[in-house]
């Protein structure tokens, strides 16, 4: 009986372990997960849980329920340790070993440590710990800074402002989001801060926190020194795979894979999620991606190469994400950050503002769109961008849903 | 038959399940989610079981029917 070891029980490995039994694997399935709860789903962390709309069992992502009817055995609470994939083995850090056929790697990535050190009330947000831990911080007054301006900051300030805490967000970079927008959309999209009362420092680091809960204080490099009762650090993640230091796998930002996520040089061992560092086959070059839809799509096609190594399937996706601020919800697909230019649709000055920027590529191609608030407007382009639709003709047919809002 | 359920409330228009399943699944201009067709034959099951696990807010189902 073929048995599939899968390590990593977010969503990636869940997504995994439940496409292997819809597409007919009949063996055994291992879901390894490092963590003690029954496997959750992370986006609502910076949103309806932390804001205490959400308790955590609704965060569940597979339940043992669930998992015993599609035979997924759970082992959780053990994080793998180390892999000898000579003899096809993880592994786990209570000693024991778990033997292989086909192992997937779907380990996600941890969120980048602070590197500035207070006694204590700095958290990091990237596990159902840190949320808690986080959540029960934001019922203490005080006021809270963020520092980082990416999708996990801006959410945990506007969850933070929602809840009546005094905010302020921090980043380096004058306009945080347009390093995945560009510059002219990203200043657009970039004052949602402002915009909603919430206060920012961008262009400016940190460069110190000290004291303790209740009584932070934050150090900017222009001198400037914020009281904090709390500071969360939202400052990027990097792949989990230290536990693969030893085994002989390409380990380059991320788990190296092929353009069917087979990790270089092992056909019998695969790449799922934040992870993964994969060959796109329409881009030409390898990427990582970080977000949530990336990991089932990539769990489905890896799924479908393990039952069917015979007729393996490219994975090539149109990148998705998306990011809920305030009562702004941000969709972006493609690539914009790679665009060579740009046409803006509805109107962002509105309150809440509904628009959209439709990117072109040097190819001529529909290569990206961007949507504040709408997402029909979205899903058309996203699949514009699929069939890689020539920019003039997607627009014009993307003209039929612009055109009304235009007009009003 | 499998009947399909999509839950307008919770539905918050990412979109997934129009990826997969563009079929079954469109999306209106407020963005919620509408079901092209309600009954899906029992071939169809897998994948748009598949395009319900797709949704990130758990909107959508897919019941014996």
């Amino acid at each position: 009986m073929s048995t599939v070891v899968i390590v990593g029980a977010s969503v990636g490995g869940v997504r995994t372990a439940q496409a292997l039994r819809a597409q007919g694997h009949d063996g055994r399935i291992v879901l390894v997960g490092a963590e003690p709860h029954v496997p959750y789903d992370k986006p609502p962390l910076s949103k309806q849980f932390l804001a205490g709309a959400w308790e955590h069992d609704r965060l569940a992502l597979l339940t043992e329920e669930e998992a015993a009817a599609d035979r997924i055995e759970l082992r959780l609470g053990v994080a793998a340790t180390g892999l000898d994939a000579a003899a096809r083995s993880v592994e786990l850090a209570d000693g024991t070993t778990l033997g292989y056929d086909t192992l997937v790697i779907a380990t996600g990535a941890t969120a980048r440590p602070s590197p500035w050190a207070a006694e204590s009330g700095v958290h990091v947000l990237r596990t159902l710990a840190d949320g808690t831990g986080l959540r029960d911080a934001l019922a203490e007054p005080g006021p809270l800074v963020v520092v980082g301006g990416g999708f996990i900051g801006a959410e945990v300030a506007a969850t933070a402002h929602a809840a009546g805490r005094v905010v302020t967000v921090v980043d380096p970079l004058p306009s945080p989001i347009a390093r995945v927008l560009g510059d002219e959309v990203g200043r657009l999209v970039g004052d949602v801060h402002r915009r909603h009362g919430v206060e920012t420092r961008f262009g400016t680091g940190v460069r110190a926190v000290s004291g303790h809960v209740g009584a932070l204080e934050v150090t900017l490099t222009d001198g400037t020194v914020l009281p904090a009762g709390t500071v969360v650090v939202g400052i990027g993640a990097v792949p989990a795979v230290e536990w693969l230091a030893d085994s002989g796998l390409e380990l380059d930002n991320g788990l190296v894979c092929d353009e069917f996520c087979h990790a270089t040089g092992h056909p019998e061992i695969f790449g799922v999620g934040d992870v993964a560092r994969w060959f796109h086959a329409g881009h030409g070059e390898h990427v990582r991606v970080e977000h949530w839809t990336n990991a089932v799509e990539q769990a489905a096609c890896v799924a479908h190469n393990v039952v069917h190594p015979e007729e393996p399937v490219l994975y090539r996706p149109t990148e998705y994400a998306w990011s809920d601020q305030y009562d702004w919800k941000i969709q972006i697909a493609g690539r914009p950050n790679r665009a060579t230019g740009f046409e803006l649709a509805g109107d962002p000055t509105t309150d809440p503002p509904r628009f959209g920027a439709l990117y072109r590529d040097e190819a001529g191609r529909l290569s990206a769109a961007v949507t504040v608030n709408w997402p029909k407007l979205l899903v058309a382009a996203r699949r514009l961008i699929t069939a890689g639709t020539p920019y003039e003709e997607g627009l014009s047919v993307l003209d039929k849903l612009i055109a009304p809002v235009s007009a009003a | 038959m499998a009947k399909l359920t999509a839950d307008t409330d919770l539905c918050q228009g990412y979109g997934n399940c129009l990826t997969t399943a563009a079929d079954v699944y469109d999306i209106d201009d407020d963005g919620k989610v509408v079901l092209l067709i309600e009954t899906i034959p029992d071939a169809d099951r897998a994948r748009v079981e598949a395009a319900a696990r797709s949704c990130p807010v758990k909107a959508l189902g897919v019941v014996d029917g």
